[in-house]
């Protein structure tokens, strides 16, 4: 599109005091001739805001507005003129006026030079349109598992009017809560077993009509993207396929395998059971000895068999505390002098479930034990014999019991299954150059069999749980648009997988909602941009694919990238990784941040003012230096900030932009990464880390110290140390000496 | 204006802490129109006041900024700040709620340039850093503080400095006539996520707080640990300032307890390894010394709790904290518990004493004009027709618990708007 700029230029909140504002109009008039130029004392006001108005809607008809006033964090709404305006916000006042010194060369030159840099962005910015496919857009969601957690998300998202496909594996529905006896209670009062409630659970979704059932089913293949999915659902030796926008995974867990227990008597005594078959023999009416059949007297209940173990599993499974006390209790209801015996390490019945866990020590026959199973052994009448120690009473303790119950564990079903390392193989073609990329491992679970080229199935961030950020961003897994519920995601218990179940949904419901509608999803949500491939020039050599932290783009059999538009974040690591800058966005592109850097002014050498480059990660590093600002501290005058939607999108070719250009140093902003990784993008800042790391090279062709680039992984809240660390950046490269490039 | 239908298709969350804000901003990128509705001047509520999260000891503020972010750029979602529900009425689908509007003397023309504060010299206890330290009366609440708008506190109303304070603001954004005012609205759906109140310590008297100088709540430590707090970041004893080279965190302090709240309160004991680590960070040698019942790090926290307990200047005693006083020769506090392990009293004498303080939910203290029913500790039970509740109204829960219970609530409260 033709653009007509308008440049906006507020005088509020001291940039008027600060800043000579003819020299800064004139920067804009002089250098790029824009159909308007204005400033205003107080942009944001209704007045401020209706000059704009007038000139977009007027015989000026400006359709690229540059604000030079505040933020972009703050008065948002206020400076919003739709999508077909092209807006940058120039933040004159808390990245210059606020963190400068007032009326000085220095902080004119500063922003003089964000001016220039905000037209220039414009210029290479066009109005957004929305990703529309040609093919019909799915909202019907689909749910892999039919236990607790995935009927309760086949529920809860019929209920608000969304169709959804559910797969079950086995005949019926229920999974794991099919197995029980009675269940731990799930409303107040906390104190009692409940009747397992599975059933009318069952039979709801059954008889919902927005709910299509399948069991005694399996994922063949999935294909496609959010809101394109074609789930090929193989049942009974046939497959058939069901479109679909949206997908809860709800597979649920398996109890640890017992026969690594036998350091707890298990395969060692008949008499060792696990709480599974606890559940079977207490269903069946009877609790009664695999050895001779005699109703049992005496159990002991020995949790944590298996968690909380390092050679087991390094993790708590959350309800074997709650469970065992409703096994013990079974015990005690079947036969009133029974004895129950629960041995545990730290009783974890958290919130409510102290009820539940009050409610049984009153119970006088029950015994609950702190201490360690350090041995077990059989009698000649196949007792067992339990030695216990760590206790509270700090002395061993014999325990003779006709049974024994181990809580096993949980293990998730996304952990069961081949582990693959998802690089390239040696022998393919860019093998070589992708090796500093570390693969991402998936587990071959066979839940979802995606036919994405990064894997089956998302990858684990740990202990095989395949969730991501699981504090802030919740259900998310690195996947988009495919979402994980209960025990396939957690250890939980029960109000936490029906919890689970429905925000799981709603997590489905929202990606189906803003994709047909061509938005992003979290963390970018309602940004319409999407990544444009401009194939003619691709190499094929597979960066972009590997690199993608969301698993967007396939392949095809030559190498070329395959994009799913409603697969992406929108976070622009495809476009720092592509050598050939094919990958652009409308609003965002390696030539527009080339250009924004080249249309800095860079003072020759003897005018001893050096400049350096800050590419700054939107999402963090940005807000800290905006803090900066309102809390009056000063930053080196030397520095530029350009914002980035991740520091995953740095292009190597900025770093030769900025050096060739004179600029002395660049200075880069990211989020911590790791295995408590802060990035929003799971692993842009990493990858931005990776490829510095071969920046030497390009420094070297231009026979320049590395010194002049620097990483730095900055948390929100380090504000306060920012101007510290930026003047030290600025000092080190006093020290390096100027840029041999100035003035070239 | 929206038009009628519109209006019955909102969404009212009661609440901006991180529940609140959760489950507004899930509703509204779901596609409906959401109002939050929040009584202190800024969103976030004790999610804002965090140093930082377990396990990842990673800062709020990066989760908050992206909340800010998403509901700066969704124009569904509608904000009321200083404001309070006063009457909810009709049923699901149509309910009218009147929201009381509490004066802020500061209007939306702030650009939080913070002139008005010159000529301020009166001080008020800051609450957000629990009245550890003092703020000027008109004040923005903190740094990142969303709305980024100042407040002038009602203190200083009628007096010269409030007008000092109007004459030095450029953009008339301070009016000193603002009244406190009533509006109502159309929603289908209230979701209650009130949160919670760190329960009142001073209860406890054998727990020292209030009496003995250095005893301080959970609540108070994240102040403290926070650059930002009254101490810029320095764990010192908060009485006199000196240095801390021991600390004894005492666990379940009003939770567990029949005589105070006897539900767990589920977050202390990972809050406290949390805090740990905050001491750790800053005094690599100081003794700390953790009183539990049972250490009740579930799931995955388990590792964070391996990893804290593993450092050998850190003590785990099984015990219930009987008695804490002062030591006046020392200066110095002694707690004293019964270990259980050896049956034997244990004593330990430290120089700041944290008591993990429970949740007390603000529904236990605050009812809500609406048909809400509650469990004996005041935690919302079950739910009625297009009245949910989210986060810690239901149920002691941790941050990140609380955010999927958020999320789930979003859907809860779509659903009345399709039901109806």
């Amino acid at each position: 599109m033709e653009k007509k700029v308008g440049v906006y230029i507020c005088k509020g909140c001291g940039i008027g005091d600060s800043l000579d504002m003819e020299a800064l109009a004139a920067v804009a008039n002089d250098e790029f001739s824009p159909a308007v130029c204005k400033d205003h004392d107080f942009l944001c006001s209704e007045a401020g805001v209706q000059v704009i108005q007038e000139d977009l809607n007027g015989d000026e008809a400006v359709n690229a507005v540059v604000v030079a006033a505040c933020s972009p964090r703050v008065m948002r709404d206020v400076f919003d003129f739709g999508p077909s305006v092209v807006l940058d916000r120039v933040n004159l006042r808390e990245q210059v006026v606020w963190c400068q010194p007032k009326g000085e060369e220095d902080t004119q030159m500063m922003a003089e030079d964000y001016l220039r840099m905000g037209i220039t962005k414009v210029g290479d910015m066009e109005p957004l349109e929305p990703f529309q496919p040609e093919e019909e857009m799915s909202k019907r969601l689909l749910v892999v598992g039919g236990g607790l957690a995935g009927i309760t998300a086949s529920a809860e998202a019929a209920k608000a009017g969304y169709e959804v496909v559910l797969v079950e594996k086995e005949a019926q529905l229920g999974g794991w809560m099919n197995k029980l006896h009675k269940q731990a209670p799930l409303k107040h009062p906390y104190t009692d077993l409940e009747d397992v409630d599975i059933g009318d659970r069952i039979k709801a979704v059954e008889e919902d009509g927005n709910v299509t059932v399948y069991t005694g089913a399996t994922m063949e293949k999935i294909e496609g993207a959010p809101c394109l999915y074609t789930a090929h659902i193989k049942q009974n030796g046939n497959v058939v396929t069901e479109k679909v926008g949206a997908i809860v995974v709800a597979t649920g867990a398996v109890p640890y395998d017992a026969g690594k227990l036998t350091h707890l008597g298990f395969g060692q005594s008949e008499n060792v059971i696990t709480n599974v078959t606890m559940e079977e023999l207490a269903s069946k009416g009877t609790i009664t000895r695999p050895s001779d059949g005699r109703p049992v007297k005496s159990a002991a209940f020995v949790l944590c068999a298996g968690s909380r173990d390092p050679e087991h599993l390094s993790y708590c499974s959350s309800t074997c505390c709650i469970e065992s006390l409703k096994q013990a209790k079974y015990l005690r209801l079947q036969d009133k002098d029974a004895k129950a015996y629960v041995i545990y390490r730290d009783m974890r019945t958290p919130g409510h479930y102290e009820y539940f866990y009050k409610s049984m020590q009153e119970d006088e026959g029950m015994f609950l034990t702190k201490g360690e199973v350090s041995g077990v052994s059989e009698d000649e009448n196949k007792n067992v014999v339990l030695e216990v120690d760590d206790t509270l009473l700090g002395e061993k303790i014999q325990l003779k019991v006709d049974m024994v119950v181990l809580a096993t564990g949980m293990v998730t079903n996304a952990d069961i299954g081949e582990e693959v390392e998802l690089g390239l193989e040696d022998d393919e073609e860019g093998a070589a150059e992708l090796a500093d990329v570390p693969a991402d491992t998936i587990i071959k679970s066979d839940m979802l069999n995606l036919d994405y080229r990064q894997g089956p199935e998302a990858p684990p961030l740990h202990s095989g749980f395949p969730d991501s950020h699981f504090i802030c961003f919740p259900y998310e897994s690195r996947r988009t648009g495919i979402y994980y519920a209960g025990s396939v995601r957690a250890p939980l218990d029960g109000p936490s997988t029906i919890d689970d179940g429905g925000g799981a949904a709603l997590k489905a419901i929202q990606c189906v909602e803003l994709t047909s509608k061509g938005m992003a999803v979290h963390p970018r949500s309602g940004d319409m941009s999407y990544p444009d491939f401009f194939m003619d020039r691709c190499t094929q050599c597979k960066r972009c694919t590997v690199e993608c932290p969301f698993g967007a783009i396939n392949e095809d059999e030559k190498g070329n990238p395959l994009p799913n538009p409603t697969r992406c974040r929108r976070c622009g690591v495809c476009m720092g990784a592509c050598p050939e800058r094919i990958i652009s966005f409308k609003n965002y592109s390696v030539r527009m941040i080339g250009n924004i850097i080249k249309s800095i002014n860079v003072p020759d050498e003897w005018d001893e003012k050096p400049r350096f480059l800050i590419l700054a990660c939107e999402n963090d590093a940005y807000p800290a230096l905006d803090m900066v600002g309102l809390i009056r501290q000063e930053i080196s005058p030397w520095a530029r900030v350009i914002p980035m939607r991740c520091l995953g999108g740095l292009n190597l070719i900025w770093v030769a932009d900025t050096l060739s250009k004179g600029i002395d140093g660049i200075l880069l902003l990211g989020c911590r990464h790791g295995d408590d990784y802060q990035c929003h993008f799971v692993k842009g800042s990493e990858l931005a880390d990776i490829r510095l790391s071969k920046v030497a090279e390009t420094l070297d062709r231009l026979a320049l110290e590395s010194d002049r680039v620097q990483l730095i992984q900055l948390q929100i809240s380090e504000y306060s140390e920012l101007p510290r660390m930026i003047n030290e950046f600025s000092e080190k490269l006093d020290e390096v000496g100027p840029n041999p490039y100035k003035g070239f | 204006m929206a038009d009628e239908k519109a209006l019955t298709e909102s969404i009212l969350v009661v609440g901006g802490g991180i529940s609140g804000l959760t489950t507004a901003v899930e509703a509204a990128e779901a596609g409906r129109d959401v109002f939050i509705v929040e009584k202190r001047p800024y969103l976030g509520g004790r999610v804002a006041q965090l140093n930082q999260y377990f396990p990842k000891l990673c800062p709020p503020s990066c989760g908050l900024e992206i909340n800010f972010r998403r509901i700066r750029e969704n124009p569904r979602i509608k904000t009321f700040t200083m404001a309070e529900v006063e009457n909810v009425s009709g049923e699901e689908g149509n309910f009218d709620v009147t929201i009381k509007l509490n004066p802020r003397y500061v209007n939306e023309n702030c650009t939080a340039c913070g002139d008005c504060t010159e000529g301020v010299t009166t001080e008020i206890p800051n609450e957000y850093n629990y009245n550890m330290d003092k703020i000027k009366a008109v004040y923005l609440p903190h740094d990142m503080a969303y709305p980024m708008r100042y407040v002038i506190a009602p203190e200083i109303i009628g007096t010269e400095e409030a007008t000092k304070a109007k004459e030095a603001c450029q953009y008339d954004a301070v009016d000193l006539d603002m009244q406190p005012e009533s509006i109502t609205l159309k929603v289908a759906s209230v979701v209650w996520a009130t949160g919670w109140n760190p329960y009142d310590a001073t209860k406890m008297e054998n727990l020292g707080f209030g009496t003995v100088p250095n005893v301080i709540t959970n609540v108070m430590m994240e102040r403290l640990a926070a650059f930002d707090g009254p101490t810029d970041g320095k764990i010192v004893r908060p009485a006199d300032g000196k240095p801390v080279e021991s600390v004894a965190f005492v666990q379940c302090a009003g939770s567990r307890d029949e005589n105070y709240m006897d539900f767990c309160s589920h977050i202390c004991c990972l809050a406290s390894l949390k805090q740990t680590t905050y001491v750790k960070e800053q005094l690599p040698d100081a003794k700390v010394t953790i009183f539990y019942i049972d250490i009740r790090a579930l799931g995955k926290y388990e590792e964070f709790y391996t990893k804290v307990a593993a450092d050998e200047n850190v003590t785990l005693i099984k015990g219930k904290v009987a008695k804490v006083e002062a030591d006046p020769a020392s200066g110095q506090i002694v707690v004293e518990a019964e270990d259980i392990y050896s049956g034997s009293k244990s004593q330990a004498k430290v120089d700041l004493v944290v008591l993990a303080t429970g949740m007390e939910p603000s529904m236990a203290t605050a009812r809500v004009p609406a048909d809400v029913s509650y469990d004996e500790s005041g935690f919302v039970v079950g739910e009625k027709p297009g009245i949910y509740a989210a986060g810690c109204a239901r149920r002691p829960l941790d941050v990140a618990t609380s955010n999927r219970d958020a999320t789930a609530a979003a859907l809860k409260a779509i659903q009345s708007t399709v039901r109806r």
